[in-house]
């Protein structure tokens, strides 16, 4: 067997490599279109960090990731692969929308936890239904995350087409939450942020990267979770159910995904629109992958992801032969060299360190 | 409804069935010897994208139907290079795969034709446009045998008579021949395969070549027989229903055939039914009717067919013994 590597190695030094091939990658698929890559980066960076709106939209999309980095991370250290992000996040935005256009003019503090409540619930809904197919029925829940995905986008263009959208509003979405009742944006206490999207969801999910290490490492339930995850029948045998398990965190999975819809349903938006997820649960899965299901990692990855979509968009203006899908092709070479090609250098890695060691104890 | 109707909606449930049945029978080899392939997907719209691409700039219908392959051939190869030689998770390889695909098609293509992604239509020449049978104009005003022959029979691409005559010599490669009981040895026990003195990994990579060529020949088709030209995202779900049909027929080809043609069905029906208004009901919503397909593939994998055992090694790195 090879030697085991030192933990830094494991934790830090092999994730940010691999994220590095990943990144080379993008760069040589960007030179191969005629574009530089090196200039990419600089005009990337300015727009996600050089001036107040930009930053802001950098900490909004990063909420996003965060929500469904988390939610993505707590399946797979249950041993489940919950592709479903994006759909349940969807759905979850009827339940934001629901109790908020119910209840319009109420305060936002006060409609800001009916809001999560109410959106947990309808997510963890649509993620509780593949949960119990795979622990009841047997079906891979893989596939049924990816179906419900579709359905999902199908029933909701149905429901907000029929049932939401005002007759005075051209466009496919639904009537507007009031201005008050708007999660509170972050630049009406902070100027710098000017025009940005970014509001006080952002501190839920800081909050939730803590609540998650305090669950997954420091409570029972976060025992069964792992001990699921690394072992069916030593879970069961340790006196956990392993069917209620699988649906309780599919649940959850759902309801902490179902946070993008307070943000963006209940505050950026302000209103249902149709498709309004648009990928940020397919990110989740490249940052759970890359953060390794670790708070740290997942906000840290988040961020990184963020830069990507927020810096994006501004390329897409100044160098236009880079658009969106660029970033979509970075999300796959991330998944791709960190999740599954996780291991690739670890032999190498391990070749270096035994080498170096005994020549260092001979010196 | 009269006789003709019933061969239009049959014919077009063939055409729909089409890519299906080739990318099923891809996952067939691919899962049989082992490897579990989420991929399909992003092999269909690969090898759709390389196919246009490159009928749009030779013109040849037969150099892109070369080029599909090779496009899924690529794919494949980074799928077995992570699941073979890295012996990564193949669920994750496969996600990441599809996302790669969903990517780099549309902005490969974007920057290369700046049609938003699209790339130029395809002319008739440019493409395997559907083929008549001998015989098949003379008879079609015979009745009943007439209208099924010329319009059943005859009158698919080329590609589609391929997908069909792909079932039965799959079944015989998988069941009547050496390789075909190593590749479901390989699957099952990889081990016994390895005492035997046959390569693992050799098995496998070839399993995997077999896949790409098939499911590039179904993406192949998807842009230049079906359609005229690259589509973003024209895939459109048909890699994961055709992993769901390859479940649902226990992983032997030519249950798969008739599990492809019943989803084809479903979508014929399903455009069929379009705009056409019910007594009682009114009108169906367009969403009503696509979202079918989707919720059947979930009924069906809850259960209602049986247990479905996939191939015992199914998604196992196969680590020599030192």
């Amino acid at each position: 067997m090879n030697s085991p590597l030192p933990r830094w190695v494991d934790v830090a030094l092999l994730p940010l490599l691999n994220v590095i091939i990943a990144f080379l990658i993008g760069g040589l698929i960007v030179l191969s279109v005629g574009q530089n890559p090196l200039r990419a980066v600089q005009v990337m960076l300015f727009g996600a960090f050089g001036y107040g709106t930009g930053f802001g939209y950098t900490l909004y999309y990063t909420t996003d990731f965060i929500f469904a980095g988390l939610a993505v991370s707590l399946a797979m250290h249950a041993g489940l692969f919950n592709i479903g992000a994006e759909g349940q996040a969807y759905v979850a935005g009827l339940g934001v929308i629901l109790i908020a256009l119910a209840l319009n003019g109420l305060h936002w503090t006060l409609m800001f936890p009916l809001m999560i409540i109410a959106g947990a619930l309808f997510g963890a809904g649509w993620a509780y239904i593949p949960g119990y197919l795979q622990a009841k029925r047997g079906s891979h829940i893989v596939i049924t995350t990816i179906l419900f995905n579709f359905i999902a986008t199908s029933m909701m263009s149905f429901i907000i087409a029929r049932f939401l959208k005002p007759p005075t509003v051209a466009s496919d979405e639904s009537a507007p939450i009031e201005m008050v009742s708007r999660v509170l944006k972050l630049n009406t206490f902070i100027p710098y942020f000017k025009t940005a999207p970014v509001n006080v969801t952002v501190f839920l999910a800081i909050g939730g990267l803590f609540a998650f290490y305090w669950l997954i490492w420091r409570t029972k339930f976060g025992y069964a979770v792992r001990a699921l995850g690394h072992n069916q029948a030593a879970a069961n045998y340790a006196g956990i159910s392993n069917q209620k398990m699988i649906m309780l965190v599919m649940a959850l999975s759902g309801a902490i995904v179902a946070m993008i819809a307070v943000n963006n349903v209940g505050g950026v938006h302000g209103r249902l629109i149709m498709n309004y997820v648009n990928g940020a649960g397919f990110v989740g899965i490249a940052v759970a992958f890359m953060g390794k299901g670790h708070p740290i990692g997942v906000g840290l990855s988040a961020l990184l992801f963020g830069v990507l979509y927020q810096g994006g968009s501004e390329l897409a203006f100044s160098m236009p032969g880079i658009t969106r899908e660029m970033i979509v092709t970075i999300q796959a070479l991330v998944i791709l060299f960190t999740g599954a090609m996780g291991d690739m250098l670890r032999t190498p890695l391990a070749r270096l360190f035994s080498a170096a060691t005994p020549s260092g104890g001979a010196r | 409804m009269d006789l003709i109707d019933i061969v239009n909606i049959l014919a077009q449930t063939v055409r729909l069935a089409t890519p299906l049945i080739l990318a099923c029978l891809a996952g067939l080899y691919s899962e049989r010897a082992g490897i579990v392939d989420i991929g399909l997907e992003g092999k269909l719209l690969a090898s759709a994208f390389t196919a246009a691409t490159v009928a749009a700039l030779t013109g040849s219908p037969w150099l892109a139907l070369l080029a599909g392959i090779g496009g899924a051939l690529l794919f494949s190869g980074v799928h077995g290079l992570a699941s073979i030689n890295f012996k990564g998770n193949q669920t994750i390889s496969g996600v990441a795969l599809n996302f790669l695909a969903a990517g780099l098609t549309t902005y490969l293509g974007t920057s290369w034709f700046k049609r938003g992604g699209f790339t130029p239509q395809l002319s008739a020449d440019q493409r395997f446009g559907p083929l008549q049978l001998p015989f098949a104009a003379e008879l079609r005003n015979v009745p009943i045998i007439g209208p099924i022959y010329s319009g059943l029979i005859s009158g698919y691409s080329l590609i589609t008579y391929f997908a069909i005559l792909a079932v039965p010599i799959t079944a015989w490669v998988l069941f009547r021949t050496r390789f075909g009981l190593r590749l479901r040895a390989v699957g099952e026990n990889p081990k016994a395969i390895d005492t035997a003195g046959i390569s693992v990994t050799l098995l496998r990579y070839q399993a995997l070549i077999i896949t790409a060529v098939l499911v590039g020949i179904g993406g192949a088709y998807l842009s230049i027989a079906a359609g005229a030209g690259f589509i973003p995202n024209m895939a459109a779900g048909r890699g994961y229903i055709a992993l769901a049909a390859l479940i649902f027929a226990k992983w032997k080809p030519w249950p798969a055939l008739l599990v492809c043609l019943m989803f084809g069905f479903l979508d014929a029906v399903q455009l069929r039914l379009q705009g056409i208004k019910f007594p009682y009901i009114g009108e169906i919503p367009v969403q009503a009717i696509q979202v079918l397909p989707y919720i059947l593939t979930v009924i069906l994998l809850a259960g209602f067919i049986g247990r479905a055992v996939a191939p015992k090694a199914a998604g196992l790195p196969y680590t020599k013994e030192r």
